[in-house]
Protein backbone atom coordinates (compact mmCIF):
# COMPACT_ATOMS: atom_id res chain seq x y z
CA UNK A 1 0.00 0.00 0.00
CA UNK A 2 1.44 3.49 -0.98
CA UNK A 3 1.29 5.78 1.15
CA UNK A 4 4.81 7.97 0.50
CA UNK A 5 6.89 9.08 -1.85
CA UNK A 6 9.71 6.93 0.11
CA UNK A 7 7.60 3.60 -1.01
CA UNK A 8 8.13 4.02 -4.50
CA UNK A 9 9.71 1.31 -6.37
CA UNK A 10 12.55 1.51 -9.19
CA UNK A 11 9.18 1.08 -11.89
CA UNK A 12 6.52 3.56 -10.36
CA UNK A 13 9.70 6.12 -10.18
CA UNK A 14 10.78 5.62 -13.90
CA UNK A 15 7.05 5.94 -14.53
CA UNK A 16 7.61 9.53 -13.09
CA UNK A 17 10.59 10.37 -14.74
CA UNK A 18 8.96 9.39 -17.75
CA UNK A 19 6.09 11.77 -17.19
CA UNK A 20 9.25 14.63 -16.97
CA UNK A 21 10.90 14.04 -19.91
CA UNK A 22 7.11 14.00 -21.49
CA UNK A 23 6.35 17.26 -20.06
CA UNK A 24 9.67 18.75 -20.38
CA UNK A 25 9.46 18.01 -23.92
CA UNK A 26 6.04 19.59 -24.29
CA UNK A 27 7.33 22.38 -22.24
CA UNK A 28 10.72 23.00 -24.79
CA UNK A 29 7.99 23.21 -27.95
CA UNK A 30 5.78 25.42 -26.08
CA UNK A 31 8.90 27.83 -25.18
CA UNK A 32 9.79 27.49 -28.46
CA UNK A 33 7.30 28.73 -29.68
CA UNK A 34 6.96 31.74 -27.17
CA UNK A 35 10.39 32.89 -27.61
CA UNK A 36 10.24 32.63 -31.00
CA UNK A 37 13.75 30.57 -31.01
CA UNK A 38 14.76 27.11 -30.89
CA UNK A 39 14.40 25.41 -27.27
CA UNK A 40 16.33 22.44 -26.47
CA UNK A 41 16.39 20.42 -23.44
CA UNK A 42 18.80 18.00 -21.25
CA UNK A 43 17.41 14.92 -20.18
CA UNK A 44 15.61 15.94 -17.19
CA UNK A 45 17.32 15.02 -13.66
CA UNK A 46 14.29 13.30 -11.47
CA UNK A 47 15.16 13.51 -7.80
CA UNK A 48 13.93 12.01 -4.39
CA UNK A 49 16.03 14.04 -1.50
CA UNK A 50 15.28 15.38 1.93
CA UNK A 51 13.97 18.70 2.80
CA UNK A 52 17.06 20.85 3.19
CA UNK A 53 19.05 19.10 0.33
CA UNK A 54 16.17 19.51 -2.28
CA UNK A 55 16.38 23.32 -0.61
CA UNK A 56 20.46 23.38 -0.99
CA UNK A 57 19.72 21.73 -4.30
CA UNK A 58 18.11 25.15 -5.55
CA UNK A 59 21.36 27.33 -4.57
CA UNK A 60 20.99 28.08 -1.22
CA UNK A 61 18.23 28.34 1.32
CA UNK A 62 18.72 32.32 0.93
CA UNK A 63 18.64 32.80 -2.54
CA UNK A 64 16.72 35.01 -3.82
CA UNK A 65 14.22 33.11 -6.75
CA UNK A 66 11.24 33.31 -8.54
CA UNK A 67 8.38 30.79 -7.76
CA UNK A 68 5.54 30.41 -10.08
CA UNK A 69 2.61 27.43 -8.35
CA UNK A 70 -0.17 25.74 -10.01
CA UNK A 71 -2.97 24.18 -8.47
CA UNK A 72 -4.25 20.94 -10.21
CA UNK A 73 -7.39 19.12 -9.15
CA UNK A 74 -9.90 17.45 -11.01
CA UNK A 75 -9.03 12.94 -10.98
CA UNK A 76 -5.52 14.27 -10.21
CA UNK A 77 -4.79 16.71 -7.48
CA UNK A 78 -1.54 18.23 -6.24
CA UNK A 79 0.54 21.47 -7.15
CA UNK A 80 3.62 22.16 -9.48
CA UNK A 81 6.20 24.45 -8.27
CA UNK A 82 8.09 26.11 -11.01
CA UNK A 83 11.40 27.61 -9.55
CA UNK A 84 14.04 29.85 -11.22
CA UNK A 85 16.82 31.93 -9.90
CA UNK A 86 16.93 35.88 -10.26
CA UNK A 87 19.69 35.77 -12.83
CA UNK A 88 17.63 33.60 -15.10
CA UNK A 89 14.56 35.31 -14.74
CA UNK A 90 15.75 38.46 -15.57
CA UNK A 91 17.42 37.00 -18.94
CA UNK A 92 14.62 34.99 -19.53
CA UNK A 93 12.43 38.60 -19.81
CA UNK A 94 14.56 40.18 -21.47
CA UNK A 95 14.21 38.61 -24.64
CA UNK A 96 9.93 38.46 -23.71
CA UNK A 97 9.80 42.48 -22.85
CA UNK A 98 11.96 44.18 -25.06
CA UNK A 99 12.08 47.43 -23.69
CA UNK A 100 14.31 50.22 -23.30
CA UNK A 101 16.14 50.87 -19.43
CA UNK A 102 15.37 49.04 -16.51
CA UNK A 103 16.80 46.15 -17.83
CA UNK A 104 17.41 45.08 -14.12
CA UNK A 105 14.13 45.17 -12.63
CA UNK A 106 11.23 42.56 -12.96
CA UNK A 107 8.39 44.96 -13.20
CA UNK A 108 5.16 44.05 -13.47
CA UNK A 109 5.41 43.03 -17.08
CA UNK A 110 7.91 41.22 -16.94
CA UNK A 111 6.57 39.09 -14.24
CA UNK A 112 3.77 38.10 -16.26
CA UNK A 113 5.63 36.97 -18.66
CA UNK A 114 7.47 34.59 -16.29
CA UNK A 115 3.71 33.41 -14.91
CA UNK A 116 3.27 32.91 -18.38
CA UNK A 117 6.10 30.63 -18.28
CA UNK A 118 5.15 28.73 -15.56
CA UNK A 119 1.54 28.15 -16.52
CA UNK A 120 2.91 26.67 -19.92
CA UNK A 121 5.80 24.46 -18.15
CA UNK A 122 2.88 23.78 -15.68
CA UNK A 123 0.28 22.98 -18.12
CA UNK A 124 2.91 20.85 -20.34
CA UNK A 125 3.35 18.17 -17.20
CA UNK A 126 -0.48 18.05 -16.42
CA UNK A 127 -1.20 17.30 -19.89
CA UNK A 128 1.76 14.52 -20.02
CA UNK A 129 0.12 13.35 -17.22
CA UNK A 130 -3.60 13.17 -19.03
CA UNK A 131 -2.19 11.52 -22.02
CA UNK A 132 -0.53 8.91 -20.47
CA UNK A 133 -3.21 7.92 -17.69
CA UNK A 134 -5.95 9.13 -19.76
CA UNK A 135 -7.22 10.76 -16.18
CA UNK A 136 -8.92 14.36 -16.65
CA UNK A 137 -7.37 17.25 -14.96
CA UNK A 138 -7.62 20.87 -14.69
CA UNK A 139 -5.19 23.48 -13.91
CA UNK A 140 -5.71 27.10 -11.41
CA UNK A 141 -4.44 30.52 -12.72
CA UNK A 142 -0.67 30.53 -12.21
CA UNK A 143 0.63 32.31 -8.85
CA UNK A 144 3.94 34.31 -8.71
CA UNK A 145 5.98 34.92 -6.19
CA UNK A 146 9.80 36.02 -5.18
CA UNK A 147 11.58 35.31 -1.93
CA UNK A 148 14.06 32.87 -0.43
CA UNK A 149 14.21 29.64 -2.58
CA UNK A 150 14.21 28.08 0.98
CA UNK A 151 10.59 30.41 1.71
CA UNK A 152 8.96 29.31 -1.48
CA UNK A 153 9.85 25.45 -1.39
CA UNK A 154 7.88 25.37 2.23
CA UNK A 155 4.84 25.54 0.40
CA UNK A 156 5.49 22.33 -1.36
CA UNK A 157 7.66 20.77 1.12
CA UNK A 158 4.48 21.17 3.25
CA UNK A 159 2.59 18.83 1.33
CA UNK A 160 5.01 16.30 1.01
CA UNK A 161 5.71 16.37 5.10
CA UNK A 162 2.41 15.91 5.56
CA UNK A 163 2.78 12.00 3.90
CA UNK A 164 6.63 11.19 4.40
CA UNK A 165 9.99 12.89 4.73
CA UNK A 166 11.25 13.69 1.01
CA UNK A 167 10.38 15.62 -1.80
CA UNK A 168 10.63 14.81 -5.44
CA UNK A 169 11.67 17.56 -7.35
CA UNK A 170 13.24 17.48 -11.40
CA UNK A 171 15.77 19.47 -12.85
CA UNK A 172 16.06 20.60 -16.33
CA UNK A 173 18.59 22.58 -18.60
CA UNK A 174 16.63 24.52 -21.31
CA UNK A 175 18.96 25.72 -23.75
CA UNK A 176 18.54 28.03 -27.10
CA UNK A 177 21.23 29.10 -29.59
CA UNK A 178 21.88 32.08 -27.76
CA UNK A 179 20.45 31.07 -23.75
CA UNK A 180 20.47 28.51 -21.41
CA UNK A 181 18.66 28.51 -17.70
CA UNK A 182 18.20 25.56 -15.65
CA UNK A 183 15.00 25.20 -13.94
CA UNK A 184 13.61 23.12 -10.91
CA UNK A 185 10.41 21.89 -10.90
CA UNK A 186 8.78 20.47 -7.52
CA UNK A 187 5.14 18.25 -8.99
CA UNK A 188 3.39 17.11 -5.35
CA UNK A 189 0.85 14.48 -6.77
CA UNK A 190 -1.34 13.81 -3.32
CA UNK A 191 -0.73 10.01 -2.72
CA UNK A 192 -4.63 8.70 -3.77
CA UNK A 193 -3.53 10.18 -7.60
CA UNK A 194 -0.11 8.46 -7.14
CA UNK A 195 -2.01 5.58 -6.79
CA UNK A 196 -4.24 6.07 -9.42
CA UNK A 197 -1.98 7.05 -11.93
CA UNK A 198 0.26 3.84 -11.40
CA UNK A 199 -3.00 1.91 -11.17
CA UNK A 200 -4.21 3.38 -14.59
CA UNK A 201 -0.35 2.53 -16.27
CA UNK A 202 -0.55 -0.98 -14.72
CA UNK A 203 2.44 -0.71 -12.32
CA UNK B 1 31.01 36.18 16.30
CA UNK B 2 29.39 33.52 18.95
CA UNK B 3 29.01 30.02 17.30
CA UNK B 4 26.18 29.83 14.96
CA UNK B 5 23.88 26.56 15.32
CA UNK B 6 21.51 25.73 12.00
CA UNK B 7 18.26 24.30 12.61
CA UNK B 8 16.59 22.92 9.38
CA UNK B 9 13.55 22.15 8.28
CA UNK B 10 11.81 19.80 10.63
CA UNK B 11 13.99 20.15 13.29
CA UNK B 12 15.10 21.67 16.64
CA UNK B 13 18.36 22.57 18.29
CA UNK B 14 19.13 23.63 22.23
CA UNK B 15 22.13 25.65 23.92
CA UNK B 16 23.05 27.83 26.16
CA UNK B 17 24.77 31.35 25.86
CA UNK B 18 26.57 32.63 23.33
CA UNK B 19 25.40 30.42 21.30
CA UNK B 20 23.42 31.67 18.12
CA UNK B 21 20.77 29.21 16.99
CA UNK B 22 19.69 30.21 13.26
CA UNK B 23 16.83 29.02 10.70
CA UNK B 24 16.58 29.92 7.39
CA UNK B 25 14.16 30.93 5.33
CA UNK B 26 10.74 29.91 7.28
CA UNK B 27 7.77 30.62 4.62
CA UNK B 28 4.77 28.80 6.01
CA UNK B 29 6.13 26.79 8.85
CA UNK B 30 6.78 28.37 12.27
CA UNK B 31 10.48 29.02 14.19
CA UNK B 32 9.61 28.78 18.43
CA UNK B 33 12.11 30.17 20.62
CA UNK B 34 11.72 29.24 23.72
CA UNK B 35 13.90 30.66 26.71
CA UNK B 36 14.95 30.85 30.37
CA UNK B 37 16.19 34.35 30.65
CA UNK B 38 18.23 34.03 33.72
CA UNK B 39 19.80 30.40 33.03
CA UNK B 40 20.51 31.47 29.67
CA UNK B 41 19.27 28.31 27.92
CA UNK B 42 17.01 28.11 24.79
CA UNK B 43 16.20 26.38 21.67
CA UNK B 44 14.88 27.00 18.34
CA UNK B 45 11.90 24.56 16.57
CA UNK B 46 11.53 24.86 13.14
CA UNK B 47 7.90 23.21 12.29
CA UNK B 48 6.28 22.31 9.39
CA UNK B 49 2.83 21.31 10.43
CA UNK B 50 -0.10 21.97 12.71
CA UNK B 51 -0.92 18.48 14.63
CA UNK B 52 0.52 14.94 14.44
CA UNK B 53 -3.01 13.41 15.42
CA UNK B 54 -4.01 13.25 12.04
CA UNK B 55 -1.09 10.43 11.87
CA UNK B 56 -1.93 7.09 12.35
CA UNK B 57 1.76 5.61 11.62
CA UNK B 58 3.86 5.47 15.10
CA UNK B 59 7.16 5.69 13.62
CA UNK B 60 6.30 10.55 12.82
CA UNK B 61 9.04 12.35 12.91
CA UNK B 62 7.81 13.88 16.14
CA UNK B 63 10.38 17.63 15.12
CA UNK B 64 7.73 18.18 12.28
CA UNK B 65 4.66 19.12 13.91
CA UNK B 66 3.81 21.77 16.48
CA UNK B 67 1.59 19.80 18.95
CA UNK B 68 5.15 17.09 19.79
CA UNK B 69 8.11 19.52 19.10
CA UNK B 70 7.12 22.40 21.17
CA UNK B 71 6.90 19.78 24.55
CA UNK B 72 9.79 17.77 23.57
CA UNK B 73 12.11 20.58 23.08
CA UNK B 74 10.80 22.31 26.62
CA UNK B 75 11.57 18.75 28.23
CA UNK B 76 15.28 19.07 26.81
CA UNK B 77 15.47 23.03 28.07
CA UNK B 78 14.44 21.60 31.52
CA UNK B 79 16.82 18.77 31.40
CA UNK B 80 19.64 21.43 30.77
CA UNK B 81 19.04 22.89 33.51
CA UNK B 82 16.44 25.83 32.48
CA UNK B 83 13.43 26.75 34.92
CA UNK B 84 9.89 25.66 33.15
CA UNK B 85 8.22 28.43 34.96
CA UNK B 86 10.65 31.18 33.78
CA UNK B 87 10.52 30.10 29.71
CA UNK B 88 9.01 32.50 27.79
CA UNK B 89 8.14 32.10 23.48
CA UNK B 90 8.82 34.24 20.90
CA UNK B 91 7.34 32.85 17.43
CA UNK B 92 7.70 33.88 13.85
CA UNK B 93 6.64 33.05 10.31
CA UNK B 94 3.51 30.98 9.27
CA UNK B 95 3.47 33.06 5.98
CA UNK B 96 1.35 32.79 2.83
CA UNK B 97 3.72 32.28 0.57
CA UNK B 98 1.50 32.77 -2.80
CA UNK B 99 -1.94 34.50 -3.02
CA UNK B 100 -3.74 31.36 -3.79
CA UNK B 101 -7.24 31.56 -2.82
CA UNK B 102 -8.01 32.00 1.06
CA UNK B 103 -9.84 29.50 1.29
CA UNK B 104 -8.05 26.32 -0.22
CA UNK B 105 -6.31 24.19 2.17
CA UNK B 106 -2.69 25.77 0.97
CA UNK B 107 -3.75 29.14 1.37
CA UNK B 108 -3.91 28.59 5.00
CA UNK B 109 -0.95 26.55 6.01
CA UNK B 110 0.40 29.15 7.33
CA UNK B 111 -2.05 30.44 9.52
CA UNK B 112 -3.17 26.85 11.05
CA UNK B 113 0.59 26.11 11.91
CA UNK B 114 0.29 29.57 13.35
CA UNK B 115 -3.10 28.60 15.64
CA UNK B 116 -1.45 25.43 16.30
CA UNK B 117 1.67 26.69 17.83
CA UNK B 118 -0.09 29.31 20.13
CA UNK B 119 -2.94 26.95 21.48
CA UNK B 120 0.18 24.18 21.80
CA UNK B 121 2.39 27.09 23.67
CA UNK B 122 -0.92 28.31 25.71
CA UNK B 123 -1.68 25.05 26.88
CA UNK B 124 1.76 24.63 28.59
CA UNK B 125 1.42 27.85 30.23
CA UNK B 126 4.09 29.43 28.14
CA UNK B 127 3.86 33.35 27.49
CA UNK B 128 4.40 34.64 24.08
CA UNK B 129 6.14 37.64 24.65
CA UNK B 130 6.77 38.79 21.29
CA UNK B 131 6.13 37.54 17.37
CA UNK B 132 6.14 38.02 13.37
CA UNK B 133 3.98 35.61 11.83
CA UNK B 134 1.62 36.36 8.68
CA UNK B 135 2.26 38.17 5.96
CA UNK B 136 3.54 36.74 2.61
CA UNK B 137 6.99 36.87 2.87
CA UNK B 138 10.27 33.99 3.72
CA UNK B 139 11.72 34.92 7.47
CA UNK B 140 15.59 33.88 8.75
CA UNK B 141 15.79 33.88 12.42
CA UNK B 142 18.85 34.57 14.55
CA UNK B 143 18.53 33.63 18.01
CA UNK B 144 20.65 35.26 20.32
CA UNK B 145 20.93 32.71 23.42
CA UNK B 146 22.99 35.58 25.51
CA UNK B 147 19.82 38.39 25.51
CA UNK B 148 17.29 35.93 24.03
CA UNK B 149 17.22 38.65 20.95
CA UNK B 150 15.97 37.40 17.98
CA UNK B 151 16.53 39.24 15.34
CA UNK B 152 14.27 38.45 12.31
CA UNK B 153 15.47 38.85 8.33
CA UNK B 154 13.83 39.14 5.18
CA UNK B 155 14.33 40.15 1.80
CA UNK B 156 14.00 43.50 0.84
CA UNK B 157 12.62 44.39 4.42
CA UNK B 158 13.81 46.31 7.28
CA UNK B 159 15.45 43.89 10.21
CA UNK B 160 12.49 43.35 13.11
CA UNK B 161 14.06 42.84 16.21
CA UNK B 162 11.81 40.54 18.46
Amino acid sequence: MLENYEQLNDAQIDVLKEIGNIGAGNAATALSLLLNEKVSISLPKVRLTDFDTAISALGGTEAMTVGVLVNFSGEANGIIMFLLDMEDAKSITNILVQEDGHEDELNELKLSAIQEIGNILGSSYINSISALTGLSIGISIPYTAIDMAGALMSVPIIEFGAVGDKVMFIEENFSSDTHSLISHIVMFAEIDTLKTMMERLGI
Amino acid sequence: MSELLTVGISDYKTGRAPLVIVTYALGSCIGICLYDQVAKIGGLSHIMLPDSKMFTQSDINRMKFADTAIPDMLNVLCSMGADRRRITAKIAGGAQMFKVQEDSPLGMIGTRNTRSVKAVLSELRIPIVNEDTGADYGRTLYFDLQTGNVRVQSLNKTVVQL
